[in-house]
């Protein structure tokens, strides 16, 4: 019988901290590009922007750990993944639209992949603790 | 950007990782030969900032400032919030997330080492 503070707990306590780094250097990696250089690549610096919203919404939701957050959690993984999969192919698809690397820029290779592997532990994770 | 003390964090930040690991994997908890040990690095990740700072003011390498400087500040940031985080868990996993906590300072490290090379 899982309560809804099982998303923190456990294994849970790893995914959190991942998923606070990840927000942590999208939020930082966002705000110094679209300070200091926005013009260069204006989509993709808007798409680290909302990349870095999705994290810092997917920590919070998992390490508050309420049903309302569970629902938070869930629709925010959801858009990560869609995220992920979708800018990843893009990148590939139309390069020059892409300059500049966002943190799901070839499906997060430039952080290990972990951006692509992160959304599908985190749907199984809220999946397990139901 | 002074390397001998990035490589020892490097180093000291492995061994602090594999040491949380062996105590997950004993099914233990957060001990204080682990807790002083982040102490000893996160004093000298303070060091490294200090020294970063003064060394990107005074460098002529064409170095990223922003990204140098926010490198610095999140790796200090890492472990002071990492442990606190990982302290309030109860079982094995608090230092299981200690762990990867200390991982992520090599990995800052590594990136912090290539702006400053670049």
């Amino acid at each position: 019988m899982s309560t809804p503070e099982a998303t923190r707990q456990g294994p849970g306590r790893i995914l959190v901290l991942v998923y606070g780094v990840f927000a942590l250097a999208a939020t930082a990696r966002a705000g110094v590009q679209i300070a200091t250089q926005f013009d260069e690549a204006p989509i993709a610096y808007l798409l680290s922007a909302v990349a870095a919203i999705i994290y810092c919404a997917a920590t919070f939701a998992l390490a508050k750990a309420t049903v309302i957050s569970r629902r938070v959690a869930t629709v925010a993984i959801v858009i990560e993944l869609v995220g992920v999969l979708g800018i990843g192919a893009f990148s590939y698809a139309v390069p020059e639209d892409f300059p500049d690397a966002t943190v799901w820029s070839h499906f997060g290779q430039g952080y290990g992949f972990v951006p692509l592997v992160l959304p599908i532990l985190g749907l199984l994770w809220l999946r397990r603790t139901r | 950007m002074f390397e001998p003390l990035t490589w020892v964090l490097v180093a000291l930040s492995l061994l602090a990782m594999a040491y949380a690991i062996m105590l997950a994997a004993r099914d233990k908890r957060i001990d204080w030969p682990l807790l002083g040990a982040v102490g000893v690095i996160e004093v000298a990740l303070l060091g490294q900032l200090v020294v970063g700072i003064i060394q990107l003011a005074g460098t002529d390498r064409d170095v990223s400032g922003p990204y140098f400087i926010g490198y610095l500040i999140g790796a200090l940031l890492v472990l002071p919030v990492g442990t606190l985080w990982a302290l309030a868990e109860s079982s094995r996993w608090g230092a299981g997330a200690l762990a990867v906590a200390c991982f992520v300072v090599p990995v800052l490290e590594l990136r912090l080492y290539e702006i400053w090379v670049a």
